[in-house]
């Protein structure tokens, strides 16, 4: 018996040593046959076909049941029926299914013939002369259709059918992306005199109810009345906290942006995107639950830890009359995560 | 259907209208409650303040100051009012055994009427939020929609969408609210104990985190779809997809490739 | 069974009737012959892709079931169902049909958890199927193609999954398709342009929804389908491979006939995956989206994961570090994302879906290949798939950094920064040990064969010399231990010919030869005949003669001191560390 039959192509360039040679074990072919119990006693044989026509029975059981529990236990009012009748359906449909697949499985495996058989394999490479046939076949086409001899009308043809699916990726490249105005990432709604109200109710805030270790979440006014609140809310989201005076640290340009040490930044993670909103009131770090990203709010929003690189980008807020937050203007720059035209 | 629809408007009528007087009742107390939050509790008598004192003295001194102005191993405790220290005190954080990344809730280690007398103590020391009231906290008075709400807002990213808990920087974390007394939940959201910030009743108002408290008391362990796997998403998910799914597949597997004896 | 042949029953005729009448029409005589005895061979681990076949079937099921009630919608509408913490908030079309299925429709909540919980294991099963396929080299020619089509049907299926995920439009995925937009706006040059691409304008938009939903019930199960038949027919036209054995060879195939045996195990094992999978939609709750709540932009969750075969781009995300983000002339290349997001799985799946190719060029190898190879055989190859398996399973923990935090009372900036350092030291190591284990594996192997199993008895001779009685293996065991192949690193032409000319293509062939060398420099060769009456006659005392018969030796074997020398181990002119 040959161990290993070669392919077709011969391995000329690989030092594999011969394979079929006297430094090689000769496989000892099948071992012999062990029979199953059920083979040879035939009360076994009887007990098998019992088992397995007793999980037929539970699978039929199953069904039964499913049937049954369907109408009796409905999905209810409140989390215990749900969960009832959940459980019920799915016991119910796995025992009807378990018990096909198992008594399947048991037949096979107990009273189908046991006996391994063997097939041959034949190498997948056609013979030499089916090649020879094929070749000549699309010989004999190509020349019919003389593509080769007509130059221009297969330049045409590839033409043709390199063009034609524009018909269909033009209007759909044209309509996909809306108006394709992707300027609109470097504008949120914010603007001058803008008040900051609480996310999600939509109340304004006093300055004076910001008291020191608190942080609000912040939509801007007459979010809800806009044609998409929820695009204009992706950009939108501030993170207000106020800090202890002698715990903020304000760059030079930016001493104007904060009202009374309370500091105004956007949640919109400048990595990926996440809302970065978990606040650590004691060491004034935020942190985004995402991808760990850790802004220091007491200190410009800086990153310390983490995948993002640039800061969150500040909000300029002051009060107006009443005594309301409101923005002093837009973002300075564009919120959220990083792009390839940012900054220009 | 109309039938049924009206079946359940006629079931809920009273519901919705005690809900409507609670509110109401509610809104009132929160117009009044500043006044007498600012005031030490009426029921703390002197007596109270001077056994508070003692115990203050004998278990809290040594960090937080003879005097509980601070220390550099304690912060002052003036102005934090009862709240903080019936929270701190009465889930155990407080008096703090060891140094971490967070003081973690353990056995409580003093009684009821001794934490009362040390909030009494330590509200005498200053003005600061008073202790809730029975009503305040009490999760079938609140509206756990709007709760749902205010809690993905401002609880979520730090507790989990349903409060199972979850990390934050260097070792800390924002505990499980499960088992949490519906009063402890209002007392930290209202003094924010360490890396927690404080949400003051301008910016989640009395009822809103009464439903908040409303909504956490929903949670827990039945869940419509079986077991939650500790409501901790996808992750827990995927494991559970790989130890039991994957597990009994391959043992099928394993059975069904054996040759039968 | 008739009791008689002469008088068919009824049944029996209509059954010929019926065969007549579709043969006259098809010729499904021929498939019948050709195809209903065809022989399988029986492995557990060859049930691994049927978990991933069946499974899907289960998602096609449960997925034509949840299309009935799902609304693949973003428009707003305003939540009235029995749901308690959903009363009256607004929410999308898409979320509120997501509720109504999951609490009203009879069945519903089960037909949803069975999808997902079956999303899971067939995304676990194709993983654990690919692993089987690379650890026993079935992937060698001829069915390199076959890989090829497999390894497409894992990137489906991780697009299935993702946009089947989106779709409830919950805060937990809604911030993953967040991450979506972040990543793809990262993209140098068209980045925002894609982001507009995908979500039809600004995120979230809405159209993403109605168009995931187009592609997550109709283009990738389409290609999904299709892709499973190609896999299916190469599996039918290639014939299953097999494990070694005695009786098996290259050109045969050792098994049991589709009809009855594999009709009967394969259909029941479908009917046990769907069971599997009912029983844990019964038991387990999957994706509770009323506990995340509809999308909103500002809130996020703790635990914001994706699902497990996403996690590894989460894991990869967290453990970049951010000062990679440049800025070129003004335009910001946010390397920070690209790096984690699309070079490393682009590195790992490239190296996954090349590998057939790059073990074909190491190996030199053009043979038909349908005996399996114990991983142990193939130390540099399972070596490699350990340390591939090895970094991903670091990025799959690193995208669970935080709940590990929690669970074990670590903090999260640890936790990344042994991630860090792990990603890059792990594979290695992992590399070096799982090759160490395999040579370890292959010299007991050859110990085995040499000396035989210990017996445990020891025998004294009368010179006072005392030595343990080894069992020699019989033909069939050490069959097993020696039917491999001896491979050794390429030979190629020497630079210069004769004349001292330098030839072409040189350069090429020793890069080929020093991968070849990467791949077989450290080896274990199979026992040879040779070797084993060496190792017999070596033995001053045998207990028994060896009893041969054409040249195979089954007789006792006497070990006791006389080890054979580790230089002896391989070919004495190759090297051998």
């Amino acid at each position: 018996m040959s161990n290993h039959d070669n392919g077709h192509e011969a391995t000329t360039d690989v030092a594999l040593r011969d394979t079929t040679g006297p430094d090689r074990f000769e496989n000892p072919g099948h071992p012999e046959h062990h029979p199953r119990l059920g083979d040879t006693d035939p009360k076994a044989n009887k007990k098998a076909e019992r088992q397995v026509v007793f999980l037929f029975t539970i699978s039929i059981l199953g069904t039964l049941a499913f049937i049954v529990a369907y109408f009796a236990f409905p999905p209810g009012e409140t989390p215990e029926t749900m969960r009832r009748s959940n459980i019920t359906l799915g016991l119910s449909m796995a025992f009807a299914l378990l018990g096909i697949g198992t008594a399947a499985v048991h037949w096979a495996k107990s009273l189908m013939n046991d006996h391994e058989k063997s097939e041959d394999r034949h190498a997948l490479r056609s013979d030499d002369a089916t090649r020879e046939t094929a070749v000549a076949v699309l010989k004999e086409g190509a020349e019919d259709s003389a593509i080769g001899r007509r130059g221009v009308l297969k330049v045409s043809m590839i033409g043709a059918l390199a063009l034609f699916p524009l018909s269909i990726v033009l209007p759909l490249i044209g309509n996909i992306g809306e108006d394709w105005d992707v300027s609109k990432f470097k504008r949120t709604m914010w603007r001058k005199g803008l008040k900051l109200t609480t996310d999600p109710d939509g109340r304004p805030i006093k300055a004076s109810d910001v008291t020191i270790g608190s942080v609000f979440h912040v939509i801007p006014e007459g979010l809800h009345e806009e044609p998409h609140p929820l695009d204009e809310k992706a950009k939108s989201v501030v993170l207000l906290v106020r800090l202890a005076p002698e715990d903020l640290k304000e760059a030079p340009n930016r001493k104007g942006w904060s009202y009374n040490g309370i500091v105004a930044y956007s949640k919109i993670c400048t990595h990926v995107g996440c809302p970065v909103a978990l606040y650590e009131q004691q060491t004034h770090h935020l942190l985004c639950p995402c991808h760990q990203s850790t802004f220091d709010v007491a200190d410009g929003a800086k990153v310390v830890f983490g995948p993002a690189k640039r800061p969150l980008p500040q909000l300029p807020i002051t009060v107006d009359d009443e005594g309301y937050l409101v923005a002093q203007s837009d973002f300075h720059e564009p919120i959220g995560p990083s792009f390839w035209e940012r900054l220009k | 259907m109309k039938a049924l629809a009206a079946r359940r408007h006629d079931r809920r009528a009273p519901v919705v209208l005690l809900l409507l007087a609670l509110l109401l009742t509610g809104g009132l107390y929160a117009v009044l409650a500043p006044a007498s939050a600012d005031a030490a509790p009426k029921t703390a008598s002197t007596d109270d303040i001077a056994a508070g004192e003692k115990l203050f003295q004998a278990n809290c001194a040594t960090c937080h100051g003879p005097s509980a102005a601070g220390t550099a191993s304690g912060p002052s405790l003036i102005g934090v009012g009862a709240a903080a220290v019936d929270f701190q005190v009465g889930t155990g954080r407080m008096p703090a055994q060891m140094s971490g990344p967070q003081i973690e809730a353990k056995p409580v280690q003093f009684d009821d009427e001794q934490i009362s007398q040390l909030a009494a103590y330590v509200a005498s020391l200053g003005v600061g939020p008073a202790i809730p009231t029975d009503e305040q906290v009490d999760p079938a008075l609140g509206d756990p929609a709007n709760g749902m709400a205010l809690f993905r807002t401002n609880c979520a990213m730090c507790h989990n969408a349903v409060g199972a808990g979850g990390a934050l920087s260097q070792g800390k974390f924002a505990p499980k609210l499960w088992e949490t007394s519906p009063r402890h939940l209002y007392e930290a959201m209202l003094t924010g104990p360490q890396s927690m910030p404080v949400f003051n009743d301008a910016n989640i108002t009395p009822e809103g985190k009464r439903d908040i408290i409303a909504f956490i008391d929903q949670q827990g362990d039945t869940a419509p779809g079986g077991m939650t796997l500790g409501a901790l998403g996808p992750v827990s998910e995927g494991l559970w997809a790989w130890v039991v799914g994957i597990g009994l597949l391959i043992g099928a597997a394993v059975w069904i490739g054996a040759k039968s004896s | 069974m008739t009791t008689t042949t002469s008088t068919p029953t009824r049944t029996a005729r209509a059954a010929a009737g019926t065969a007549d009448y579709l043969d006259q029409r098809t010729g499904i005589g021929v498939a019948v012959k050709t195809f209903a005895r065809k022989i399988f061979p029986d492995h557990w681990s060859f049930l691994l892709g049927e978990i991933a076949l069946y499974s899907f079937i289960t998602i096609l099921i449960s997925g034509v079931f949840l299309t009935m009630f799902f609304v693949p919608s973003m428009n707003e509408t305003v939540y009235n169902g029995p749901w308690p913490t959903m009363q009256g908030v607004e929410m999308s079309e898409a979320f509120a049909s997501t509720l109504r299925l999951s609490f009203e429709v009879r069945g519903g909540l089960l037909m949803r958890q069975i999808h997902h919980w079956a999303a899971l294991i067939f995304m676990a099963a194709i993983v654990t199927h690919m692993m089987r396929i690379f650890f026993t080299g079935a992937f060698r020619k001829p069915r390199e193609l076959n890989w090829v089509v497999g390894f497409t049907l894992l990137i489906l299926g991780l697009a299935a999954g993702f946009s089947g995920y989106s779709l409830p439009d919950d805060v937990l995925s809604g911030n993953g398709l967040r991450i979506t937009d972040g990543v793809v706006r990262a993209i140098p040059i068209i980045g925002s342009y894609m982001s507009y691409f995908i979500f039809g304008g600004e995120f979230p938009g809405q159209d993403l929804i109605p168009r995931l939903f187009t592609v997550h019930v109709l283009l990738v199960p389409g290609l999904i389908l299709a892709l499973i038949g190609l896999h299916l027919f190469f599996v039918v036209l290639h014939k299953h491979t097999q494990f070694p054995g005695s009786g098996r060879t290259n050109s045969n195939v050792v098994g049991y006939p589709v009809f009855p045996v594999y009709t009967a195990k394969a259909g029941g094992y479908f009917f046990i995956v769907f069971g599997v999978i009912a029983l844990m939609g019964a038991t387990m709750s999957i994706n509770p989206v009323w506990n995340y709540g509809p999308f909103d932009p500002s809130p996020v969750s703790a635990g914001a994961q994706p699902d497990w075969y996403m996690l590894f781009l989460e894991g990869s995300l967290r453990l970049m570090p951010g000062a990679a983000e440049i800025v070129i002339a003004g335009f910001t290349i946010p390397l920070n994302v690209i790096i984690p997001a699309m070079i490393v799985p682009g590195v790992l799946f490239t190296l996954l879906a090349a590998y057939p190719f790059v073990e074909a060029l190491a190996t030199g190898d053009k043979r038909e290949h349908h005996i399996l190879d114990r991983p142990r055989n193939r130390p540099f190859r399972t070596a490699f798939g350990v340390s591939l398996l090895v970094a991903f399973f670091i990025l799959v923990l690193a995208g669970s950094n935080d709940l590990i935090a929690t669970h074990f009372h670590l903090s999260i900036n640890d936790i990344t920064w042994t991630f860090r350092v792990l990603l890059f030291l792990g594979p290695w190591f992992a590399f070096y040990i799982t090759k160490r284990i395999c040579l370890g594996l292959q010299r007991k192997d050859r110990e085995l064969v040499l000396h035989g199993h210990e017996t445990g008895r020891i025998v004294r001779f009368a010179s006072g010399e005392y030595i343990e009685v080894h069992k020699p293996l019989d033909a069939h065991e050490r069959w097993l231990r020696v039917q491999h192949d001896a491979i050794r690193p390429l030979e190629i032409e020497p630079a210069e010919d004769s004349r001292g000319v330098r030839r072409k293509g040189y350069r090429a062939d020793r890069i080929r030869q020093r991968l070849s060398e990467m791949f077989y420099e450290d080896r274990i060769d199979p026992v040879t005949p040779a070797e084993l009456a060496a190792a017999h006659s070596h033995g001053e005392h045998d207990v028994l003669e060896p009893a041969g018969a054409h040249g195979e030796l089954t007789g006792a074997v006497g070990g006791g001191q006389h080890f054979v020398a580790p230089t002896d181990e391989t070919h004495p002119e190759k090297r051998n560390r």
